[in-house]
C-alpha cells in the first residue's frame, strides 16, 4: 500500500501528491512514468513522476481531474492509501550535450515540463521556459519555474497572466529574435505538441515531445500505447515516453487517446455522482 | 480386462449457446464413475510412450492406475512428483500433440484421456485435501524469481519445498502471469490459479507485486539485497503486429490487450472501471490459443459474429484441438487460407467531429493456397493474385504471438540473449551469468505452459544444485 504523504490543490482542477513509495523514489528519473490504481477494483492509469524525493522515499504526482480515476484521487486524503503504484516506467529525458534548450509546457503537461526543466538547468544547460494556460486561475508551478530557468516567458489565452496568445507565438518570437536552441521539449495536450514540432521543423531545431497514451501495463505487454513515429510502431511505454516530434503521427495519436472517450466521460459521471450523494 | 471402448469418456460441458454468454467454465469435469471408467482404457503399457510425450515426464500409467482403483489421492501424489500445477495442466496443455497422441489405444480409436483424469485428480485433491503444507525447514538461503507466471510459480514451489527463502517478483498487481491476464475465466478459473498461489505463500514464498525488475529494481540490486541465485521468468512480452496498414485505427487492439482488460482487469463484468470495447463484428487474426481465447471472449462480451483469419487450413492451426471444437460449437466462424492486407478505417468526409472517424469498418483480406513446406516444416502460405475480399467489422484483434521483451536484458549486462531477442539459457536453465537463471516464454519465446512449468523445475534443480557448492553468504 502507498501511502499519501502530502495533497495541495493547485487551481480548481489540478492537484499535487506526495506518495510514499521508496522503491520508485529511488529508481525515478525526470521523464519517467508510474501507473497507479486507487483500489482493488481501480482501472490502472499512468501519471508522468512530477518530482522525487530519494531520501525520504516519496513520489510526487500533478494531475488534473479529467476522468473516474483521477477524481477518486482528488478524493482521497493524506493518510489513506493507493493499493497500487508502480514504476518508474519507461525512459529517462535525454539531456546529454544540451546547452540549450527551449521547454515548453501547456497546461498540466508543465507538470511534466517541470522536473526536466529542472533536470537540465542544474546540468548548466541555459534553459527557458515557456508556459502556457488558458488562464491566470489554471496556472501551476510558477515558482519552481522561475527557480530553473534563465528564461520564463508566460502565456495565456486571455492575457490575464503574461502576454495573450499560444507558446506557438512565444517560442517563434524567441527563435526569431536570435535565440539559438539544440532542443526544444514540448509537453502538453497533443494539439499544442503537434504546432510545437510543426513550427520547429521550419527552423530545423531538434524537438522532443512526451506522449501520454492509453496504457495498461506500461510494460510492453498490451501494446495499447502503440504510436507510429516515422512510419514505425513504437510502443509509448517501453520506447518512450518521449519522441522525436518531428516524426510522430500526432493526428492518429488524437484518434486513439479518444477511443474510450464515451465510456471515460459515463464513469466520470457515475464517480461524480457519487461523491455528490455522499455529500 | 481393460475397457475397449474405442472412445473417451465424453467431457460434461455447458450448453454451446449458453455458454457463450457467460464466462463460466465451460468443461465440467469427470464425474468419480466417469474417471474410473476412462482410467480402465489406460493399458498399463509397459513401455508408456505417454511419458515421452509429457514435457516433464509424468508417471502416467501409475497415475491412471491409481483412479482405476479410486485412490485418487495417491494418483495426485504420483502426478506431483513431476507437476506442480495438475489443475492447470489438465485444462490447458494441448495433450493431443503430448500425452495423448502418443498412447497407443489412439492408433485404433481415441487415446485415453489422460489430460482429463489429470483435471479429475487434482480437482479432487482440491475439493477434499484436508492437509495443511507444511512450512518446510530453512535452510538460511534467499533466491529471487521474477515473474509469477508458470515457470516462476513452479520455479518458487520447487525452491521453497527445499528449504530456500523464496520472493517472487510481479509487475502487475496480480500473481499469475498469463494464468491471470491471459487465460480467460472460462477456460481457466481464476479460483484455481488463485489455489495454487496461496499454497506457495503457506509454503512460505512471498510476493512482491508492482514491482518491474529492470526498472524498479535489477538484477544487480536483488543480489545486493541478498539474493544468492535469480530465476528470470519473465514471459513472452510484447505483442506483435502485421505492419500492415490501419493497424493503429480504433478498434484495433493486441489479444493481450484485448484479454488483459477482460482477464486481469474484470471488464467483462457489469461495472469495471476498466473498458473494453464490445463491437459486434469482430475479426480475429491468428490460429493460435490466444486466437481462440480472444474470439471466445469477444463472443461472450455480445458480439453477433467472431471471424478467425489465418493463413494456413485447418490442419495447421496451432491451437489445442479442444479449443477449435469449443469455438466451432459456439458459432466461431473460421476463415482459412486467407490473410489480412489492410485494415480499412471510417472517415466522413462531411463531418470531422464524427464519433466513428478512426474507428475500423473492415478488413481487406487476401486467400492463400498452400506451397512448399518452409523451414517449419508446415507448408508455406502463398497468396492467390486478384483474390483480395472486403470483410466488414467494428473491431479487429491481432493474435499474431509476441517478441522478447527487452526490460531485463537492456538493464542487466553480460545477459546474452538468442538471436531471436529470446534469454540465453541452456537445457538446465543456466545463463551467461553466474547464478541467474531463466525458463519458459522469456527463453523460448511463446509456447505452452507446461513447458515453462517444466523448465521452472529444472532451473529450481540447478539453482539447488549451484547453490549447494557454493559457500553461504
Amino acid at each position: 500500500m502507498y501511502e499519501i504523504l502530502e495533497k495541495q490543490i493547485l487551481n480548481p482542477t489540478v492537484l499535487r501528491m506526495k506518495i510514499a513509495a521508496p522503491a520508485v523514489a529511488k529508481k525515478a528519473q525526470p521523464g519517467q512514468f508510474v501507473i497507479l490504481r486507487t483500489d482493488e477494483n481501480g482501472e490502472r492509469i499512468p501519471l508522468t513522476i512530477a518530482d522525487y524525493d530519494r531520501s525520504a522515499g516519496s513520489v510526487t504526482i500533478i494531475f488534473q481531474v479529467v476522468g473516474a480515476t483521477t477524481e477518486r484521487l482528488s478524493h482521497m486524503e493524506v493518510g489513506e492509501c493507493l493499493s497500487d503504484f508502480v514504476g518508474p516506467l519507461g525512459r529517462a529525458t535525454e539531456t546529454e550535450g544540451v546547452r540549450k534548450v527551449a521547454v515548453v509546457g501547456g497546461g498540466v503537461g508543465c507538470a511534466i515540463a517541470y522536473p526536466a526543466a529542472k533536470k537540465f538547468f542544474h546540468e548548466g544547460a541555459t534553459v527557458h521556459v515557456i508556459a502556457g494556460f488558458r488562464n491566470r486561475d489554471l496556472v501551476i508551478l510558477e515558482e519552481e519555474f522561475s527557480a530553473v530557468s534563465q528564461k520564463f516567458v508566460k502565456m495565456s489565452d486571455d492575457g490575464s497572466w503574461g502576454e495573450k496568445g499560444l507558446v506557438t507565438d512565444a517560442l517563434r518570437a524567441l527563435i526569431d529574435s536570435g535565440e539559438q536552441y539544440d532542443r526544444v521539449l514540448a509537453i502538453g495536450p497533443l494539439p499544442m505538441m503537434k504546432f510545437v514540432s510543426l513550427l520547429t521543423k521550419e527552423y530545423n531545431i531538434p524537438t522532443v515531445v512526451s506522449m501520454n497514451p492509453i496504457m495498461i501495463d506500461g510494460t510492453g505487454m498490451c501494446g495499447g500505447c502503440r504510436l507510429t513515429v516515422g512510419g514505425k510502431t513504437l510502443f509509448a511505454c517501453v520506447d518512450g515516453p518521449e519522441f522525436d516530434g518531428h516524426l510522430v503521427d500526432f493526428d492518429e495519436a488524437m484518434a486513439r487517446g479518444a477511443m474510450y472517450r464515451p465510456f471515460e466521460r459515463a464513469a466520470h459521471e457515475a464517480v461524480c455522482n457519487l461523491y455528490r450523494e455522499v455529500k | 480386462m481393460p475397457n475397449l471402448s474405442l472412445k473417451k469418456n465424453p467431457m460434461p460441458t455447458r450448453d454451446p449457446i449458453e455458454r457463450g454468454k457467460s464466462f463460466l467454465e465451460v468443461t465440467l469435469g469427470y464425474t468419480k464413475e466417469a474417471a474410473i471408467d476412462e482410467a480402465d482404457r489406460c493399458l498399463g503399457c509397459k513401455k508408456p510412450l505417454c511419458v515421452e510425450g509429457c514435457p516433464v515426464g509424468i508417471s502416467i500409467p501409475s497415475f491412471i492406475q491409481k483412479v482405476k482403483v479410486g485412490e485418487f489421492e495417491e494418483a495426485y501424489r504420483i502426478i506431483t512428483v513431476a507437476s506442480s500445477l495438475p489443475a492447470v495442466c489438465g485444462r490447458v496443455c494441448p495433450q493431443e500433440s503430448q500425452c495423448e497422441g502418443k498412447c497407443v489405444r489412439g492408433i485404433k480409436g481415441e487415446p485415453v484421456a489422460i489430460g482429463r483424469l489429470e483435471r479429475f485428480v487434482a480437482d479432487f485433491h482440491n475439493e477434499t485435501s484436508k492437509e495443511k503444507p507444511q512450512k518446510p525447514v530453512s535452510n538460511g538461503r534467499k533466491v529471487a524469481v521474477i515473474g509469477s507466471g508458470p515457470a516462476g510459480l513452479t520455479c518458487a514451489g520447487d525452491l521453497a519445498k527445499r528449504g530456500y527463502a523464496v520472493t517472487i517478483f510481479e509487475a502487475l498487481h496480480a500473481a499469475g502471469g498469463v494464468l491471470v491476464y491471459g487465460i480467460p475465466e472460462f477456460r481457466l478459473p481464476k479460483a484455481i490459479v488463485q489455489k495454487e498461489i496461496d499454497g506457495l505463500k503457506k509454503l512460505g514464498v512471498e510476493i512482491r507485486l508492482n514491482t518491474v525488475i529492470g526498472k524498479t529494481l535489477s538484477i544487480e540490486d536483488l543480489k545486493s539485497e541478498g539474493y544468492e541465485a535469480v530465476f528470470i521468468g519473465s514471459g513472452a512480452g510484447l505483442p506483435n503486429f502485421m505492419g500492415i496498414e490501419g493497424e493503429n485505427l480504433c478498434g484495433v487492439s493486441s489479444a493481450n490487450e484485448f484479454l488483459t482488460r477482460i482477464n486481469l482487469m474484470k471488464a467483462y463484468q457489469e461495472g469495471s472501471a476498466t473498458p473494453v470495447f464490445h463491437a459486434g463484428k469482430v475479426v480475429v487474426v491468428g490460429g493460435g490459443n490466444v486466437a481462440m481465447d480472444a474470439a471466445r471472449s469477444a463472443l461472450r462480451l455480445g458480439a453477433e459474429k467472431v471471424t478467425i483469419v489465418y493463413r494456413r487450413s485447418l490442419a495447421e492451426l496451432p491451437a489445442r484441438k479442444e479449443e477449435v471444437e469449443h469455438a466451432m460449437e459456439e458459432g466461431i466462424e473460421f476463415s482459412l487460407l486467407c490473410n489480412p492486407i489492410k485494415i480499412e478505417g471510417y472517415y466522413n468526409p462531411d463531418d470531422r467531429r464524427d464519433p466513428k472517424n478512426g474507428f475500423v469498418k473492415g478488413i481487406t483480406c487476401i486467400r492463400m493456397e498452400l506451397g512448399e513446406p518452409d523451414a517449419s516444416g508446415r507448408r508455406r502460405p502463398v497468396e492467390i493474385p486478384g483474390s483480395e475480399f472486403f470483410l466488414p467489422c467494428d473491431a479487429v484483434i491481432m493474435a499474431i504471438g509476441t517478441s522478447p521483451n527487452p526490460l531485463i536484458k537492456s538493464t542487466t549486462e553480460g545477459l546474452e540473449v538468442t538471436r531471436r531477442g529470446g534469454i540465453a539459457a541452456d537445457e538446465n536453465g543456466r545463463t551467461s551469468l553466474p547464478f541467474v537463471y531463466a525458463g519458459g516464454d522469456a527463453v523460448t519465446g511463446a509456447a505452452t505452459v507446461i513447458l515453462a512449468m517444466g523448465a521452472g523445475k529444472t532451473a529450481a534443480a540447478s539453482m539447488d544444485a549451484d547453490l549447494a557448492n557454493r559457500t553461504k553468504n
